[in-house]
């Protein structure tokens, strides 16, 4: 049986999805959907992607028991290592998996969007691997408070683009990834996130799978079962959380949280609460929750985290919210930063400053001293010192 | 009978259409911009419908589009301009906007304005064809509203020809690969393209646009098609110059 979770025909989760794009793009949207999930089911790349995530990579991620933590909240609180991926993050599961169906493809020219640069640092990371010509978009903005990654971008061989349109982050340097691939429809453009037109969300679920794949056996193994009870992950356009989420959608004794930015707070004209503030509405060609004024103006989103600074949501977290399926909270700035310096001081793990967010809610969820609770530990926060230096309390 | 139809009956050769942002370079200048092209003899012209993210156009077209959305334009604003020289304006006007806008703003409310405006045709450029099929088709059939739809240098025969059955105003015939803006020069792989159009006899109109700037790349282009649009070219001369200066733009190309 088909999950109702997995997209339509025309890349439909409920409500939410399609490809809204100008017919320059359609015969590269339609190239990719009609090859993808033929290319990521074959023997030959599943080979390939699996060797590279184990010996690349570094997977399998630790499922790793937060002993202090647990105590903290009274629970036992799992932490997928997500930090200890290859580049720091997650991105790299979803960038080695996009090259090779690139190069199936015969695409010799990448191009990406970054928000706090882990993707684009991920995407040039692969194409050095591969030998292949890489150009990142990054906001104006985001250049300058990720600089560390802008750095590692370059030195990797990546020509870095600032987006100096609209709100100079990660919105707008996905229209300038979008309006270059119009340009250049010879390039590949390899997505970060489970956003875009049909079929990106699906493709990137699908590659980050692979963080919930793992979760499934590792919890066999530590708890004797499959399933945890909670799962925890932030979302900015949603592709931790999904593939945290992936293999556990249809399990609904499985309770899914994701946790969206609210920067100054949800309220306060200064946040990234997607699901909280937005309505239906179109944004990189698809159809899902974004954050608009009454005439479809997109807003300017804000958050400390450059990754969660966006003002739209996949279309299948879009589509996770309006089902109920997962539940969806949020944690502000100060909440997130407080989250980073505590589990830095009693688990010896400094998180980037998107996986803080979720962090941040263990402290508003009232816990069952024996309840499983996997969060995604989606980065580490090396990029983030400069920000958390300047909040060191003394 | 589609207005746009209309025009080509009376004119089906070297028809100039200019498209503009409204509310740009001042926010009351929406009307001034139309009376000043139909006094300059332009055959239609395409209202651009300012929004925040126009993934299709280039940075004239954007940064006109942000001055309009700081200077206070929105939709209802529009339509109420619009209104207002529905009786004197006698040129054809096509609206030009994202998906988005329509669809926040309520498509039928978005349609109905339209035709109390007294317009009937529309380019969405991020409306794709299956969606058109799917829903849109209906919902402007009702209302009695035409979709103008765009073809590429990558669109399939096929696909043309598909186009081709559903376009009742004309084809858009975007010039290359790009976004909009001046690009000066056509080449001969464009007119190699143009030919390969033109040569497959559609029975719709033909209307290019994308980098068509000045009255050489317009007659180039005309020698192809029925008409041709000019769009950034417009903009930077009307940020520059003014609405007064409108005339001086338009008469050298089409002497």
């Amino acid at each position: 049986m088909k999950s109702k979770f997995q997209p339509d025909e025309n890349g439909y989760f409920g409500q939410y999805g399609g490809a809204f794009i100008p017919e320059l793009l359609y015969p590269n949207v339609k190239e990719l959907a009609d090859n993808y999930v033929q290319i990521i089911e074959s023997d030959e790349f599943q080979k390939e992607y699996k060797s590279l995530l184990k010996e690349y990579v570094g997977r399998p991620t630790p499922l790793y028991l937060a002993k202090r933590l647990s105590e903290k909240y009274g629970a036992h609180i799992y932490l997928k290592r997500e930090d200890l991926c290859h580049t720091g993050a997650h991105k790299v599961n979803n960038t080695v998996g996009q090259i090779l169906i690139a190069q199936k493809l015969g695409k010799t020219k990448i191009i990406a969007e970054t928000g706090a640069g882990q993707h684009g640092v991920a995407t040039a990371t692969v194409c050095a691997l591969m030998g292949l010509e890489c150009t990142i978009f990054m906001g104006e903005k985001d250049i300058v408070r990720q600089a560390p990654n802008v750095a590692r971008m370059k030195m990797l061989g990546a020509k870095v683009v600032p987006a100096t349109s609209g709100s100079k982050t990660l919105k707008d340097a996905t229209n300038e990834a979008i309006r270059y691939w119009i340009q250049h429809p010879e390039t590949f453009y390899l997505i970060g996130s489970v956003v875009g037109p049909a079929p990106h969300p699906d493709m990137v679920a699908r590659l980050q799978a692979i963080i919930s794949e793992e979760m499934k056996w590792q919890l066999k193994e530590k708890t004797g079962k499959e399933n945890p009870d909670t799962i925890i992950a932030c979302v900015g356009g949603g592709s931790n959380a999904a593939g945290a989420f992936y293999h556990y959608l249809d399990d609904e004794d499985v309770e899914l949280i994701a946790v969206e930015a609210a920067g100054l707070g949800v309220h306060s004209g200064e946040s990234a609460a997607t699901s909280q503030l937005g309505q239906v509405g179109i944004i990189h060609g698809s159809k899902t929750i974004l954050m608009q004024d009454e005439y479809g103006q997109i807003k300017e989103p804000y958050s400390i985290s450059a990754g969660l600074d966006y003002p739209g949501v996949g279309p299948l977290h879009a589509f996770l919210y309006e089902t109920k399926r997962a539940k969806f909270m949020s944690a502000t700035d100060d909440e997130a930063l407080e989250a980073a310096f505590e589990l830095t001081k009693i688990e010896g793990i400094i998180p980037a400053l998107e996986t803080a967010h979720a962090l941040a809610v263990l402290s508003k969820i009232k816990f069952r001293k024996d309840q499983v609770v996997v969060v995604n530990l989606s980065g580490r926060g090396d990029k983030d010192l400069e920000i958390y230096i300047k909040h060191l309390k003394e | 009978m589609n207005s746009i139809q209309e025009l080509f009956q009376k004119k089906d050769k070297n028809l100039l259409s200019i498209y503009f942002t409204c509310g740009y370079p001042q926010l009351t200048d929406t009307s001034k911009v139309i009376l000043g092209l139909e006094k300059s003899g332009v055959d239609f012209i395409e209202v651009g419908l300012p929004y925040s993210d126009p993934l299709a156009d280039g940075p004239t077209i954007q940064d006109s589009s942000q001055k309009a959305l700081e200077n206070g334009i929105n939709l209802d604003i529009i339509f109420e301009q619009l209104l207002t020289i529905k009786e004197t304006n006698k040129t054809p006007l096509v609206l030009m906007g994202y998906l988005n806008q329509m669809l926040k703003y309520g498509e039928d409310k978005f349609c109905k304005k339209m035709i109390v405006c007294g317009i009937d045709t529309v380019i969405i450029p991020d409306l794709p064809m299956v969606e058109f099929e799917n829903h849109y088709q209906e919902l402007f059939d009702r209302y009695g509203i035409t979709n103008v739809f765009l073809i590429t240098p990558q669109t399939s025969e096929e696909r043309i020809r598909k186009i081709d059955s559903y376009s009742k105003a004309f084809i858009y015939v975007v010039a290359s690969s790009s976004i909009t803006g001046a690009k000066g020069e056509i080449s001969s792989s464009q007119i190699a393209y143009f030919e390969r159009i033109k040569a497959m006899n559609l029975q719709s109109k033909l209307i290019i646009g994308f980098g068509i700037s000045d009255k050489l790349t317009f007659n180039t282009a005309c020698n192809y098609a029925h008409g041709a649009i000019i769009g950034s070219a417009f903009i930077k001369n009307l940020g520059t110059n003014g609405v007064d200066k409108i005339d001086d733009f338009i008469k050298p190309i089409i002497s």
